[in-house]
């Protein structure tokens, strides 16, 4: 298949943001996850768990609570005070309101959905109505002494308890009087700590209120009497997250799950005390490990336990009782790496451009006389430089980035923003000159692409549109705006353009992918729609096929100029992919072709690259698809009968990034994990072996 | 440890009473109900168990009880004495305190004292003591006044000092402190000036006493916070001299120094002592008990309303004025251990029979039997009711057990053993068994024609034996030389000591061979290798692999020469069994037994050197056929492990070396170790190496995974 040599980068200093809360909704089978820096993600879990959308974070936006509310509406609030209504179409943020009660740490919308509370900062609880473009304040609930941080709904709407510092208030929600103050024991394994602090409560409809807390404990109390009925102490450090299955879709709140600050993740049933006994109680059942440091998020979804915390993974654990077949759902996940692309090359001068959250870097890759044979690694001649560490303005995160195939241009964009840069080279010295009066159209991007020759730039823009900039030395000229078909606002997410330049396509989170003529500018063509969103899109030279992956791991080729798909793609659809391929668990996030060799597709998720050759014959469900072994010896036919059409290598793990440079070499970034844990704080010390 | 439990509230409504809380609390004649006397008018009578009153008395409109009410133990009647000089005696079926039995008396009464065993006796305000019974003969008899003017009764106890009844009483003149002792086997009152040491000027605010042997130890809790002891003869040498006594501290600061009231002292038992009252002076009024012989605080109890300084502590129950509640605190005691102090106390004691814990209460196990408890109740003389006997028991079948064993012939014994055994099995099932081979070792001891060889294998084998339930039996065994309940004992009993572990094995290796071919033992451990030792046509092995090591390539030239001199011997020796099977199974009892290296040290060097030989023999020939297999362990049910093998041959030549080599006999057996013990210490040596050098290749792979931040590697794709 080839010899390539590798640049096998490691220099990506990525380290993603804690996560802060999980939101489940049932409706749509998504999730939304808040990191510590402001970032809210949106998981589709019925799409392979692809993360189909993002909104960027910002410098003073800590996300404290999040929640969904009426149906599809994300809100999310946080400490300084502002409750925030993300526009899941234009992925962006619709509103802020501040709530006027200080730092908010707690947010729930009701059962129906109508309305929304917060808890504050001053100890107030707020109750905001939900109106169909906005919400509403109504009104206060009782003073508490010290601030909210937890909230909960009586499934019917009637109550809700409130977990504060040291106790537990239950309020009516009619009148807004607190009817029940129900105190936490502070004592901690007989020593009484400072204070106890009710990092979570949850409302049955029973009335039972379980609170989780900093001293470690599970506690059920009657919110009708006030009175604490029982007490699980499950860990000797805080616990910090607890959610219940959803009540709408299971008849009864039979299972809840919490997080501790040692990362054990319990699961929590209702169950018969004897079998054929009609007594139920709540029974730890299952503790699972899957992380090392604060859980502090937890969701429940019908099938699996969701869980997220300060090591930065999303650890979504099926439930094997409620997964009926064994398919996708029932594999445990860890979600680390986002799934959307970070690094940017420029081929020709052999240049990195690495997205940080608030700052880019740009690398020179080193180089080699050397040849070697497999497996060899070469000495360098000259290494890697790091040329420049751009820091961005102002307090967004940079939601994409660009460095143009020439390197001389680089493009990133933050939530209001979008900057140009021309760069200089000159011998090792390096000129960054900003291109200034950006147009007013130029606001925030979600994803920019030079075009091969660098002089096309193509922004997709938050409205459905993409604009096309010509690139002259130092300025530049806006050529034309392809507005969305009439009545999408979906915004465009994937950018593709063809290596002679007359082909641009863009796809958003669920339409089909547009293709458009760029000497003509206008639509040429829509592929059909497809159930699962599109992860990566790539047009392939000469021939000008698309090339289109898509979270569960289906790959199409599109002929742009014949309007339909190819022959290879309708033969690898009728017979099918590999099982074990598309059991894969990461989408593909790029796709790149070789220049000499028209029949090969290079394509890389997290965990593995591959080389698809269409002339080979494709695999079928008994030969092998993973073959690691170089065969040394073996005659010719025998290689010939077993080579299939994908060649797979799963050397370079966690893969952020895989390009051809040329048609020999190869760039890939990679990313340890145990490099990020070394970047994380600490986690809890604890003792093993009754020390 | 000391505890006190969670109290409760005696009386639901508050006392009617005046500041001072009530003027006594004492037991009545029914455990578990005790008299109540507030400062004004009634009696009560409460059942504490359950928290209720069982009975209420009062005097009329304008008389006062002065004087706590007691129940006279000997008739089950109450005593009370109300405006100082009248008498009232009643019983539970009285109503009205009027139209009960009365009579005046010529002085003013201070205390009337009731215990049990005693008639209750009347102390008078003078000073003078009289009987109940020879007071009410003439209830207007003279009282003499024996104390001076001036001179205060503060504080009196009555208690019985081996069987005679003893009354103690403080005076207070000045400042000064007397103490009056009354024996009422002698009539002679003794009189003692306390002194309190040079240091200070407290007043003394609480006492409470407690006998020690020939000493009645009073303890005095002063106002300067301290608890201080005094002890008083309890027979003085000259009993009409006025004697001088000085106190001597106990206790440092158990309340605070300048507590006004509230305070209060009550001896518990030997070692603890209550305390009443605040331990700082800014806190609350505190609960404490206090361990007096380690001087620690055991467990206090807050009280946060308040008490008013008196302290009442009857039956395992400690009353109090919490507030202007009578409150009443259970408090335990147990029996400390080594085992409690070590946390090895098991505390949840299991339901499951066989996982019975092998600890016994000795205070309760034995000597309290059943039925004891009733003798002392019927010698009671009763006045005018009869008290009805509350504890009924039927004959259960151990008591039948253990009466026949004293009487009944071996055969009886046997079979009323084995319906004993039959039965479910009660929780104190161990104790009994116990009981029952204590009471069989009993009757050895008086007949010693009387053999009971049966039913004490019999009773070993029900595996809820130790050693420490039944003392006795191994020393009998061994004194029998009986090596099949020997036996039997080592593999059942998990608490031997090392001593007797050693004098088994001293009978095991010195009993002789026709001896041992009498007895039936067990051979459960050596069933397969006696077979191979019997026949002695064991093939000849003339390479043992020690180990995978063999010794031709040890380099120690020297020691080695010796033992290719005469290689076949060597090999025989090692092969052929030295004892035989019956003593290989007796000796792997031994083997199996529990020890501790230390203990069993000193007992190993009592045992002649020969034994010692052959010992080390049988052990060296257990390890060679331990090494014969791969997973190094013996053939047979339940063999001794190559760890134990180890362990005693070291045990028995650390023991023993110095006798050992000296003895030709032993020489070779030794050369054989030793270069065992080389050919052990190489591979040793040669397994580092080879973990060193898999460390090293480990780092090597590691270092090739992790590469630095950047390279160019090749790679090919097939």
């Amino acid at each position: 298949m080839g010899e390539f040599k590798v640049h096998r980068v490691r220099f990506f200093n990525y380290v993603p943001s804690g996560i802060r809360c999980v939101a489940y909704n049932n409706q749509s089978n998504r999730l939304a996850v808040s990191r510590t820096d402001g970032t809210v993600e949106i998981y589709n879990l019925s799409a392979n768990y692809f993360q189909e959308k993002f909104f960027p974070g910002h410098e003073s936006r800590a996300t404290e609570a999040l929640c969904w509310a009426n149906g599809q509406r994300l809100f999310s609030a946080g400490l300084n005070g502002e409750i925030i209504e993300y526009d899941l179409q234009a992925l962006n943020i619709k509103y802020a309101m501040d709530a006027f009660g200080g730092p908010i740490w707690s947010m729930a919308a009701s059962p129906n959905g109508s309305q929304l509370l917060v808890g504050c900062e001053d100890g107030s609880v707020k109750l905001f109505q939900i109106t169909p473009d906005k919400i509403q304040f109504e009104r206060n609930f009782d003073r508490q002494k010290s601030r909210i941080l937890s909230l909960s709904w009586h499934p019917a709407g009637t109550h809700i308890a409130a977990g504060s510092i040291d106790y537990i208030s239950v309020f009516d929600v009619k009148s807004g009087s607190a009817i029940h103050k129900m105190l936490v024991d502070r004592q901690y394994m007989g020593v009484s700590k400072r204070k106890c602090i009710i990092w979570g409560v949850a409302f049955l409809s029973d009335g039972t209120v379980i609170s989780v807390d900093s001293a470690g404990k599970v506690q059920f109390w009657d919110s009708a009497t006030g009175t604490l009925v029982k007490n699980h102490l499950i860990a000797n450090t805080d616990v910090q997250s607890i959610a219940i299955s959803d009540v709408s879709i299971v008849p009864q709140e039979d299972s809840f799950v919490v997080g501790t600050a040692e990362g054990t993740v319990f699961h929590f049933q209702l169950v018969s005390v004897t079998s054929n006994s009609s007594e139920k109680q709540w029974v730890r059942t299952k503790p699972f490990q899957h992380h090392t440091h604060d859980v502090r998020a937890v969701a429940h979804s019908p099938i699996a336990l969701i869980s997220g915390g300060t090591d930065t993974h999303l650890v979504i654990r099926p439930l094997m009782e409620k997964v009926e077949v064994k398919n996708y759902d029932a594999a445990l996940r860890k979600i680390t790496f986002p799934h959307r692309r970070l690094v940017s090359c420029a081929k020709k001068k052999q240049l990195l451009l690495f997205q940080f959250a608030h700052h880019l870097e740009l690398w020179r890759l080193g180089s080699t006389v050397a040849t070697g044979k497999n497996g060899d690694t070469l000495p360098l001649s000259k290494n890697a430089d790091h040329l420049l560490h751009l820091k961005t303005k102002g307090p967004e995160n940079v939601i994409c980035s660009c460095i143009s195939p020439c390197g001389s241009w680089i493009a990133y964009s933050t939530a209001s923003r979008f900057f140009l840069y021309r760069l200089n080279y000159e011998h090792d010295n390096i000129n960054l000159q900003r291109v200034s009066k950006m147009p007013a159209f130029l606001r925030s991007a979600l994803q920019i692409l030079f075009s091969e020759d660098s002089t096309k730039l193509f922004v997709a823009s938050n409205q459905g549109s993409v604009h096309v900039i010509r690139l002259l030395e130092g300025s530049f000229k806006h050529l034309h705006t392809f507005q969305p078909q009439s009545g999408t606002v979906e915004s465009m997410c994937l950018l593709a353009v063809s290596p002679d330049g007359n082909w641009l396509a863009a796809s958003g989170t669920s339409a089909g992918v547009h293709v458009y003529n760029v000497k003509q500018l206008k639509l040429h063509c829509t592929v059909p729609a497809y159930n699962f969103p599109v992860t990566a899109l790539a047009i392939a030279p000469n021939t000008n096929n698309l090339v289109i992956a898509h979270s569960d791991q289906q790959v199409f080729e599109y002929s742009i100029p014949d309007k339909q798909y190819t022959q290879w793609s309708r033969t690898i659809q009728k017979q099918g992919f590999h099982h074990l391929w598309l059991q894969r668990d990461t989408p593909i996030t790029h796709i790149s072709f070789h220049p000499k060799r028209p029949m090969h597709i290079f394509l890389h998720d997290a965990y593995m690259f591959c080389i698809i050759d269409k002339s080979l014959p494709l695999p079928n469900d008994k030969t092998l698809l993973y073959n690691p072994l170089p065969p040394t010896n073996e005659s010719d036919i025998i290689r010939r009968r077993t080579a299939h059409a994908f060649k797979i290598s799963k050397k370079y793990k966690p893969l952020l990034f895989m390009d051809l440079l040329d048609e020999r070499t190869l760039v890939v970034v990679e990313r340890p994990l145990d490099d990020i844990i070394a970047q994380l704080p600490p986690p809890i010390k604890k003792k093993k072996f009754g020390t | 440890m000391a505890a006190l439990e969670e109290g409760f509230t005696l009386t639901a409504v508050p006392l009617g009473s005046g500041p001072d809380g009530p003027l006594g609390v004492e037991q009545s004649d029914k455990t578990d109900q005790f008299l109540v006397t507030d400062s004004g008018r009634t009696v009560i009578l409460y059942k504490v168990s359950d928290q209720k009153p069982l009975g209420s008395w009062s005097v009329k409109q304008g008389q006062i009880i002065t004087c706590p009410a007691v129940c006279n133990f000997q008739t089950g009647e109450y005593i009370v004495v109300h405006d100082n000089k009248v008498l009232r005696i009643w019983n539970n079926e009285d109503v009205n305190l009027d139209k009960v039995f009365k009579a005046t008396l010529s002085a003013e009464v201070y205390r009337i004292h009731s215990i049990q065993g005693t008639e209750p006796v009347v102390l008078f305000k003078e000073g003078a003591i009289r009987g109940l019974e020879a007071l009410l003969a003439e209830p207007q008899q003279k009282i003499e006044t024996v104390i001076s003017d001036e001179e205060v009764i503060k504080w009196t106890k009555f208690f019985m000092v081996f069987r005679h009844a003893v009354l103690i009483f403080i005076t207070e003149k000045h400042g000064n402190y007397f103490a009056y002792v009354q024996k009422f086997n002698s009539r002679i009152l003794s009189k003692y000036t306390l002194l309190l040491g040079q240091e200070e000027k407290s007043v003394t605010q609480s006492f409470s006493t407690s006998v020690h042997r020939k000493f009645i130890s009073l303890m005095s809790l002063s106002s300067d916070g301290c608890v201080y002891e005094t002890l008083i003869p309890v027979h003085p040498s000259d009993p009409e001299k006025n004697q001088r006594v000085v106190r001597s501290l106990l206790l440092k600061s158990v309340v605070s120094g300048n507590a006004r009231s509230g305070v209060a002292l009550t001896i518990l038992d030997q070692d603890h002592v209550a305390v009443l009252g605040p331990p700082l002076s800014a806190s609350k009024e505190c609960l404490s008990i206090w361990n007096t012989k380690f001087q620690t605080l055991q467990t206090s109890k807050e009280l946060p309303q308040g008490t008013s300084g008196q302290l009442w502590y009857h039956g395992e129950n400690l009353f109090m004025l919490h507030g202007k509640f009578l409150t009443v605190i259970p408090y335990k005691c147990e029996v400390s251990s080594l085992a409690g102090a070590l946390g090895k106390l098991k505390h949840s004691q299991d339901p499951d029979i066989h996982a019975m814990t092998h600890f016994v209460n000795w205070e309760t196990s034995q000597g309290y039997g059943l039925g004891s408890q009733n003798s002392e109740q019927s010698k009671r003389i009763l006045r005018r009711r009869k008290i009805e006997v509350s504890v009924q028991l039927e004959v259960p079948p151990s008591t039948q057990l253990l009466a026949a064993i004293q009487k009944d012939s071996e055969k009886h014994i046997e079979v009323e053993l084995r319906k004993f055994l039959a039965v479910k099995r009660t929780p104190d099932f161990h104790t009994i068994i116990g009981d029952v081979v204590i009471g069989l070792l009993g009757r050895y001891k008086a007949e010693p024609s009387f053999y009971p060889r049966n039913c004490l294998m019999q009773l070993i084998q029900t595996r809820v034996l130790s050693y420490s339930l039944c003392p006795g039996l191994m020393e009998f065994a061994l004194e029998k030389t009986d090596v099949q309940i020997l036996q039997l004992c080592l593999q059942q009993f998990p608490d031997i000591p090392e001593s007797v572990t050693c004098a088994c094995l001293k009978i095991f290796l010195s009993i002789g061979d026709d001896s041992l071919q009498e007895t039936d033992i067990n051979m459960e451990s050596v069933s397969d290798y006696t077979a191979t030792i019997q026949d002695g046509e064991i093939e000849e092995q003339t390479e043992i692999l020690q180990n995978g090591f063999s010794p031709e390539e040890d380099n120690c030239k020297n020691c080695a020469q010796e033992l290719i001199e005469k290689p076949q011997a060597a090999t025989e020796e090692s092969t052929s069994c030295p004892v035989t099977g019956k003593r290989a199974a007796l000796l792997n009892a031994i083997l199996h037994s529990a020890y501790s290296e230390t203990f069993l040290l000193p007992h190993l060097k009592d045992i002649p050197a020969q034994h010692i030989t052959l010992f080390l023999q049988y052990l060296y020939f257990l390890y060679l056929k331990c090494s014969e297999n791969a997973t190094m362990t013996l053939p047979g049910i339940h063999p001794p492990t190559l760890n134990q093998i180890m362990d005693w041959i070291c045990l028995l030549l650390d023991a023993n070396f110095t006798v050992v080599v000296m003895i030709p006999e032993a020489k070779r057996l030794l050369l054989s170790l030793y270069k065992f013990v080389k050919s052990q210490i190489s591979i040793c040596s040669e397994l580092n190496k080879i973990e060193v050098s898999f460390r090293e290749l480990q780092k090597l792979n590691q270092e090739k995974t992790n590469r630095e931040l950047y390279s160019i590697e090749v790679l090919e794709l097939f």
